[in-house]
Formats: C-alpha cells, sequence, structure tokens
C-alpha cells in the first residue's frame, strides 16, 4: 500500500530549537529515511516553507478565483512537509514512523486508487466513446 | 437438538471459524454476512437432521459456499472491492483448512482479536467490532450495551471494518515489543464494553447488566489466546468480582427497580464461583513483577473490590486496607475520583471528619457530577453537621440526572429534615 505521511508541528517550535535540537531533528529524519530507503520504499517527501508563505485560493460561487494570505487554516500546528511511502500495512508504517522526530504529530493516511472509482472510469469510458 | 448446543456452538466456534474466513478472503464483510448465513442454516436444519459430528467444520464449509457464490455475484460488477492485508502464510493455512475442514480448525482468533482491537479504531468502535467479529454479539445487543439504536451501531461497525480495509491494518501477530503495548489496548478494549453494561441509563436496565458479561467473556478469550499476560488476569479478575454482585444489586420487589448499595446486599446473592475466580486470578497476576502501570492500577481495583467481596458481612469489612489501596491508586493515577472513593473508605475507618478532610479541593477538579456532593452531604450528616448536610444534598439533587439515584438522595435528605421525634 501507499501511505502518505503528514507532518504537523508548531512552526515556532523549529524556529526558536537550538543548534542541537534541529540536528537531532535532522538524524531522526536520515534515520527514517535510511529505514525507508532500505526496503525500497521511498516514493516522495518534501519539507514545506511556513505557512506564513501559504496563499490559499478559493472559489467564489460565480468561478472567479479568490485569493488570501495565509494557510487553509489557522491551527496551532501546521503541515509542515510529508512523506510518500510504500508500506505492506499500518503496522509496518507506524513502526517506521516511530523514528520520525518525537515532537511531531503525524496523519497517516492511504492514497486513493482513482483509477478504481466507478463514476471516474464510466465518465472516462463515455468521454472517449 | 435444542437451541442450547447451537448457542454453545455460537459462543465456542463463532470466532475460530470467522478467523479463518477472513484470513482467506481477506474480506471481513463477506464472512461476516457468509458465516451469519451459516448459523441461520443451522437453525434449521440441525434440528431436522441431527447435529453433524464436526460442527466448526459443516459452518467452515457452508460459510464458505456462501462467499464463493457471492464472489461469483460479484464478478459481474466492475468494481474491485478493497480487500484486508494478510500474511501469506497465514492465508495459505486458512485455505488449507478451508480446502479439507475435516481436521483440527486451528485458532486464528488472536489475529481476529489483534484487527478488531486495533490502536487506529476509537475504542468504542474497537469495542463494539470485536464484541461483533470475535464472539458473534448481534449487532442489536450491542446496540443495546452501548445506548444507542441497532441501525447506528450497524453503521458504526460497518465504517470500522472500512476503516481496518482502506488503512491497510494487517490480520497479524505484532513482534513481541509491540504485541505488550496491543495487550492493553486489547484490555481497554474489553473493559469498555464491561463497563458500558453498568453505565447509568434511564434506569437500572438488568438486561444491559447481563449483557456486560460479554465484556468477561471478551477478556477470556483475550487471556486464552495471549496466555499468563499479567494485565488480562487482573482485568478479568477485576470484572468477575465486580460482576459477582450484580444479582444483589437491584432490587426489583418495589414498582420500579432500584439499585441496592454494597452495605445493603444480600450477600448470599453473590456470585461466590465468579468471586474464588477472580481471587485466583488475582494472585497469579500478583506475581508478575515487572508490570506497567495501568496493569498495577486494575490490580489495586481488583484488590479492593476482593476486600469487599471476602468480606463476611458490611460490618466486616477491612476498611483500613481499602483506604491504603485507595491512596496508592490515588499516587499512581492523580485521579480526583480516586481521591473521594478513597475518602469514602477513610470516613469508614478513621470517622466522618477524616473523610472531610480528604474532599477538600475536589470541588475545582469534580464540578459537574453529583458524586461530591452526596458523599460530602453523607458525611457531614453523620458528623452531626445536619444544616451543611441538607444543603450538599440540595446541590447533590441539582446535578443528578439519574431517577433512581435521585430518589436515593432525596431520601437521605428528607430524613435529615424531619424533626427529630
Amino acid at each position: 500500500m501507499r501511505y502518505a505521511v503528514l507532518i504537523y508541528q508548531d512552526e515556532r517550535m523549529w524556529a526558536e530549537a537550538t543548534a542541537e535540537q534541529r540536528s537531532a531533528m535532522h538524524e531522526a529524519h536520515g534515520a527514517f529515511d535510511r529505514a525507508v530507503r532500505e526496503r525500497d520504499a521511498l516514493l516522495g517527501g518534501e519539507a514545506l516553507t511556513g505557512v506564513a508563505n501559504a496563499t490559499t485560493l478559493r472559489r467564489d460561487p460565480a468561478g472567479g478565483v479568490v485569493l488570501t494570505d495565509g494557510p487553509f487554516a489557522e491551527t496551532a500546528e501546521q503541515l509542515g512537509g510529508f512523506y510518500l511511502v510504500e508500506a505492506p500495512d499500518l503496522d509496518t508504517m507506524t513502526g517506521l514512523c516511530a523514528l520520525l522526530p518525537a515532537a511531531y504529530t503525524l496523519e497517516i493516511r492511504p492514497v486513493a486508487d482513482v483509477s478504481e472509482d466507478d463514476d471516474w472510469l464510466a465518465a472516462n469510458e463515455a468521454a472517449q466513446a | 437438538m435444542s437451541a442450547d448446543v447451537l448457542g454453545q456452538v455460537w459462543r465456542d466456534e463463532w470466532g475460530r471459524v470467522l478467523a479463518l474466513l477472513v484470513a482467506q478472503y481477506r474480506r471481513l464483510d463477506l464472512a461476516e454476512d457468509a458465516l451469519a448465513d451459516a448459523f441461520e442454516a443451522a437453525a434449521r436444519t440441525w434440528p431436522r437432521d441431527g447435529t453433524p459430528a464436526n460442527p466448526p467444520a459443516w459452518l467452515l464449509t457452508t460459510a464458505r459456499r456462501r462467499v464463493v457464490d457471492r464472489l461469483r455475484a460479484e464478478a459481474m460488477a466492475v468494481r474491485k472491492r478493497p480487500l484486508l492485508v494478510v500474511e501469506a502464510d497465514v492465508s495459505q493455512r486458512a485455505h488449507a483448512v478451508l480446502a479439507d475442514p475435516g481436521g483440527l480448525v486451528p485458532d486464528e482468533r488472536l489475529r481476529l482479536l489483534l484487527l478488531c482491537a486495533h490502536p487506529s479504531l476509537a475504542p468504542e468502535a474497537a469495542s463494539a467490532l470485536s464484541l461483533r467479529l470475535v464472539l458473534g454479539v448481534s449487532t442489536e445487543d450491542i446496540a443495546r450495551l452501548f445506548l444507542t439504536s441497532t441501525p447506528t451501531m450497524a453503521a458504526r461497525i460497518t465504517r470500522a471494518k472500512k476503516k481496518l480495509v482502506t488503512a491497510g491494518v494487517p490480520l497479524a501477530v505484532p513482534d513481541e515489543r509491540t504485541l505488550a503495548d496491543r495487550v492493553g489496548v486489547v484490555a481497554s478494549v474489553a473493559y469498555l464494553a464491561f463497563t458500558a453494561g453498568y453505565a447509568p441509563g434511564s434506569g437500572p436496565d438488568p438486561v444491559r447488566v447481563d449483557l456486560a458479561s460479554d465484556g468477561i467473556r471478551l477478556a477470556r478469550v483475550a487471556l486464552e489466546l495471549l496466555p499468563g499476560r499479567a494485565q488480562l488476569q487482573a482485568l478479568l479478575a477485576l470484572m468477575l468480582l465486580q460482576h459477582s454482585r450484580r444479582d444483589a444489586r437491584v432490587d426489583r420487589d418495589g414498582p420500579d427497580p432500584t439499585i441496592v448499595l454494597l452495605p445493603d446486599q444480600d450477600r448470599t446473592r453473590w456470585h461466590h464461583d465468579e468471586i474464588r475466580e477472580g481471587l485466583s486470578l488475582l494472585a497469579a497476576a500478583l506475581e508478575d513483577e515487572d508490570s506497567d502501570a495501568r496493569t498495577r492500577e486494575l490490580l489495586l481495583q481488583a484488590a479492593i473490590a476482593a476486600e469487599h467481596a471476602t468480606a463476611a458481612g458490611a460490618a466486616d469489612t477491612r476498611w483500613d486496607r481499602i483506604a491504603a489501596a485507595y491512596a496508592r491508586l490515588e499516587a499512581l493515577t492523580g485521579s480526583a475520583v480516586v481521591r473521594l472513593n478513597r475518602a469514602v473508605a477513610v470516613a469508614e475507618h478513621e470517622g466522618p471528619d477524616a473523610g472531610l478532610a480528604l474532599l477538600e479541593g475536589l470541588d475545582d477538579l469534580l464540578p459537574l457530577g453529583h458524586r461530591l456532593p452526596a458523599t460530602r452531604a453523607a458525611l457531614l450528616a453523620r458528623s452531626g453537621q445536619v444544616a451543611a448536610a441538607v444543603a450538599a444534598y440540595d446541590l447533590a439533587l441539582d446535578r443528578c440526572g439519574n431517577e433512581s439515584e435521585s430518589r436515593h438522595l432525596r431520601h437521605e435528605r428528607d430524613l435529615l429534615s424531619r424533626p427529630a421525634p
């Protein structure tokens, strides 16, 4: 199965972290990265810049584009990065995630297979017919 | 054949047969429906044709045919159904048994139990699912236990099954380090089912207390599958010691069933066989010297229940030992509710003023329930502070939402307000 691991953290924690704390966090990411690569299971992953740099796009009722400064939702913890990992099951995935920094809250979400979506398939076939 | 035989087979074999079907076909929904169908067929044919020589093999074969029929019907549909994650060797073993179920039916219930009692499910959903899939308790009974409607509970169970499959929770036994944590989840899932039966509903419903015994059955199965685990032994001991009093707890002679408090219970109506079993499990659990905090908590609770269970009469209760156990429990948990119980025990041992002193400072921590003012009222009354006691009873009555408990509080208050003869 493919899992997205969404990393949530109070951004200030990173901003205020000491050099040792930062290097401990890098170390934890390194351990996770190695463990996942050993399984040949890393599909992707990035760290994100802070929510201060986020732009949120919504549509108004007329279909026009409305941009606002900031993240989708103002929360105590923010989405700070993600990994995309192949793992046989959730227990394996949570075992790997335990290697990541303890300060994180991680949301583990299986990736959906849209090609198995009946409605989408039907619509696609109809469009090609 | 009596209905008892089928009921017994249901209780003994449901989980074993279901676990095999799940291991082979990797579909929780199909396996559950097919096995329910197989039991229905058994209820129809066994009385007529006689009970088969090997009931689980009969059920397995019948259920398997249903699964295969459904899978054929589904193959016509476009949509591919998601499958549960099952290790290859588990699947192969199940396949061999299903091909020839005549021999021994291996017990795969541990995997099924660990699947249902998985920490990725909300506790109540895990509890409901464990009762349904591991024990075969009907959705209707589970709904009654958790004070909800059958359709709501059915939807909750369906969502839980879907989450397990979609999230990729495996039908597997984890390594020992993880397993130790998972035993704790299993224990809390069983305890939740047990306590739900005792949760105050609209009244003391004796049927729901009966359903609490399904929580005990779940703990019993868990201990059978994970033998020697101190946390499960302590849990089962606690449940048995508490549940042994069930018949003496409710007085059904009046127009409404009323709760009978511990000191007033007829101790001959306690289930003394369950008390004996609880005591021996408690002794076994105490032998484990490196138990975790949750196990120590359960052990202390069970020790308190054991003191009550072994006192010949209310007057013989060893309140000194109960107060000491509550003191240790409070140190361990820091819980305000434990402090409240400790105050009651200390009042019994040292007098009401010592109990009242322990209630100081609890008001901010327990601002809502009626138990704190009700306890304070009873202790104030015993220490002769009648006006303060009446005021405390009034506050307790204000906060109490349960009819039979309100009746009891009103009665106690009115005894105080009555002028002395």
